[in-house]
């Protein structure tokens, strides 16, 4: 029995070493025969018809165009792309192009997926400055499109309560934002206000961050990336915070969902603090009495989240399958090309030679004013590698503040988080 | 549901040598025979281990070398993604569990409390439900089959659902306020620390009861109609009956169903990962959703696996706790 057991754990652990492959396969294969250099390519836009379309476009223009490349495209669904990611990474099998949501670059480049972009400085000078990732002086990622964020509200409903319009220029400070929801409340919503906080993961960084920025505060120091003593758990921070909470806690939003923007469209909100990718629909639902407003400006300006996804070329990439993954990408930032994924995905292209062809966006666009919110408001999420510690970690005392938990000692349990894990990676190397 | 898996490898002899060369004489037929048997048995053992080899390759890379590469992780400061190379810390992931870290503490505490209570209530409603689908009349199996469903539907659906029942506005609480003519008002129960746990208690117990009343009825079908005619021609009424022939009769799928439902309480995460995320105010994070959420979102694997490591030694005590308390005693 013995003898048989051992044979079979011998047999068993042949066989889990040549599933988790430790053969490294081999990128640099220029195709036998003399054919194409294969450069492979993995997007998270798997269900996302109209965006998988412009990329086919792409790919099939660039391919006829040259005979020296070949693009393969492999697509990932989002909710799991990032662990696809990691994964191939672990098993030394990354693609060599791939894109990626633009706060998770910094956390990446650090670990060595992925190689400087390189692509001509007139090209990334172009683009929006949210839509190119930097990590330590250099380019590593650059994007389509950015996305943005505002407040939606009807017009017929702030003029009966009368509530001044903000505009770009006088955005709502903290006090009118506070009379309007009390107004609005006393005007018969039940909750006037839909921060989208029955939402989970990346979204409440992004949403909730740049808020606390406008009010002085941050999710870390980023003069030097080491500590986010003094910027989470500051004054500033805390003062942001209790106005969080207290919005719960007055009845002015909730957290019950759905996640969307369907309370608004229902009118079951009279606010709806939520992203260019509803403008559309809110649009098509409510017609010329939609209002897209800036955001609130909590004292230190008005901010929006910025970044959205971005393409890099990893190092899993050899030199002539770079040279062509690179060629493909200028190839890939032609206006036309942005335009298409403007137009088909509502989000804001990030050339503004491409936004002025833009259905949307152009300057007669149902929505141009997102890409002037972008332009204005727009702040990039602390682009360190330790940028997913920080980001569950606000999650985390963000949600505990919004149920009811002391605000200062739940923001110092999580600067406490953040700095430990900061120093535990001997500070990602900065 | 958690599942468990046990390994139990067929014990096979190894086959005798072969016999030295013989003379023709009784003795040697029976050693021919004994040769042949032993060839026999031979075939057959390696026929046993092509068959189990399969199941035994995929739990070997799946399950034994993850879970030993994890207690080998729970020592060292690995990271999911890290250009630095992994080191060996010893007990550090251990001390920052029990010192530093007080969600850890909280998803003990709340991992206990959940299997604490729904250990033995979904236990005893379990074969409450199941002695009332065992009775011989009509319309029966529509009960079971009623019983049956929130088990065959999945677990993350049912989440779904009932978090949108919890909240404020919601189907609970609508029940709540017509019943008692607006008298008594509820609260949204996922967002208030005192009432979470309570509420993902609740729905954990109406999704899994019926499995658990479906094992019981199975043991309750294998107790033979004459003890109880025995018992009533003694004169046994309906509690005499339970206490003296049901109960003893039912002691295997006892042990089965409280073993089963312990292991799967412990395992709690679904729930939380779909509903509170561990909130509010952790009052509802438990173990195995904290490991995940420190190896995996937090990228901190070696943390992770030390959780895990003490996740599995707390369910291991348990376990063999409960066979010691379990064990035939004859």
């Amino acid at each position: 029995m013995r003898q048989s057991l051992s044979i079979i754990a011998a047999a068993g652990l042949l066989a889990s070493v040549s599933l988790t492959g430790c053969a490294k396969a081999s990128h640099d294969g220029s195709a036998s025969g003399g054919g194409p250099v294969q450069i492979t390519m993995w997007t998270h836009s798997a269900g996302n018809p109209g965006e998988l379309a412009v990329y086919k476009k792409i790919i099939t223009d660039f391919n006829a165009s040259q005979s020296k490349y070949q693009v393969v495209q492999q697509n990932f669904p989002q909710g799991s792309y990032n662990d696809a990611i990691t994964s191939a990474a672990a098993a030394h099998k990354l693609p060599c192009l791939m894109d990626m949501d633009g706060p998770i670059m910094p956390n990446w480049a650090w670990a060595g997926y992925l190689q400087p972009l390189n692509l001509p400085s007139s090209l990334i000078d172009g683009l929006l400055p949210t839509a190119v990732g930097r990590y330590k002086g250099e380019v590593y990622s650059a994007g389509y499109w950015d996305a943005a964020m505002a407040i939606f509200a009807r017009k017929s409903v702030l003029t009966e309560a009368g509530v001044r319009v903000p505009t770009v220029d006088q955005p709502w400070t903290l006090d009118e934002f506070n009379a309007v929801n009390a107004k609005l409340k006393a005007a018969g919503y039940d909750t006037p206000l839909d921060l989208g906080a029955a939402d989970k993961g990346e979204w409440w960084s992004y949403a909730y961050s740049p808020m606390l920025a406008s009010a002085g505060g941050d999710e870390i120091d980023r003069t030097a990336m080491k500590s986010a003593d003094g910027k989470l758990n500051g004054p500033d921070a805390v003062r942001f915070f209790t106005w969080f909470q207290q919005a719960f806690k007055k009845g002015w939003t909730n957290n019950n969902g759905p996640v969307g923007n369907q309370n608004f469209i229902d009118n079951k909100v009279a606010l709806s603090y939520t992203g260019v990718w509803n403008a559309q629909d809110a649009l098509q639902k409510v017609g010329s009495d939609l209002l897209v407003l800036p955001p609130v400006d909590f004292g230190h300006g008005a901010k929006i989240g910025g970044a959205s996804w971005q393409w890099g070329i990893s190092t899993a990439c050899g030199t002539q399958q770079s040279e062509g993954a690179r060629a493909y990408l200028q190839y890939s930032f032609q206006d036309k090309y942005l335009t298409d994924f403007a137009d088909s995905q509502v989000v804001i292209p990030s050339t503004s030679t491409a936004a002025a062809a833009s259905k949307y966006f152009g300057p007669n666009g149902s929505l141009h004013q997102f890409a002037e919110l972008s332009q204005k408001f727009a702040l990039a999420r602390p682009a360190t590698p330790g940028y997913p510690v920080i980001s569950t970690t606000f999650e985390k005392a963000a949600k505990d503040i919004m149920n009811g938990a002391d605000v200062k000692s739940t923001l110092d349990t999580a600067v406490q988080a953040i700095d430990s894990d900061i120093s535990s990676n001997n500070n990602y190397g900065s | 549901m958690t599942a468990t898996y046990r390994l139990d490898s067929t014990s096979a002899a190894p086959a005798p040598q072969n016999a030295p060369p013989a003379n023709d004489s009784p003795a040697t037929a029976r050693r021919a025979g004994r040769r042949a048997t032993g060839r026999a048995r031979r075939a057959e053992t390696r026929a046993g281990i092509a068959m189990a080899a399969p199941a035994i390759l995929l739990l070997l890379g799946f399950l034994i070398v993850p879970v030993l590469l994890g207690f080998a992780l729970a020592f060292t400061n690995a990271r999911l993604i890290s250009p630095e190379p992994t080191r060996f810390v010893g007990w550090d992931n251990f001390v920052r569990a029990f010192t530093i870290d007080p969600s850890f503490f909280h998803s003990l505490i709340n991992t206990f409390a959940f299997a604490a209570v729904v250990v033995p209530v979904q236990a005893g409603f379990g074969l409450f439900l199941a002695l009332l689908v065992n009775q011989k009349i009509r319309g029966v199996t529509a009960f079971r089959v009623i019983f049956f469903i929130p088990v065959v539907t999945s677990i993350v659906v049912v989440s779904i659902l009932w978090k949108f029942m919890y909240q404020g506005n919601g189907l609970v609480n609508s029940f709540i306020n017509s019943v008692t003519f607006g008298a008594w008002q509820g609260t949204a129960w996922l967002n208030n620390p005192n009432t979470a746990l309570g509420a993902i208690i609740v729905l954990s117990i109406w999704q899994a009861v019926g499995f658990h009343m479906l094992i019981w009825l199975s043991g309750l079908q294998t107790i033979p109609q004459e003890l109880y005619e025995a018992a009533r021609m003694d004169g046994a009424g309906t509690w005499q009956q339970f206490k003296n022939v049901t109960w003893p009769c039912l002691r295997s799928t006892r042990v089965f169903v409280l073993i089963t439902i312990t292991i799967a309480a412990l395992g709690l995460f679904v729930q939380i990962d779909v509903m509170t995320q561990g909130g509010p105010v952790d009052s509802t994070t438990t173990l195995v959703y904290h490991a995940v959420r420190v190896g995996y979102s937090q990228q901190q694997i070696g943390y992770g696996s030390a959780l895990s490591l003490i996740f599995f030694v707390i369910v291991l005590i348990i376990a063999l706790v409960q066979r010691f308390l379990t064990r035939d005693k004859d």
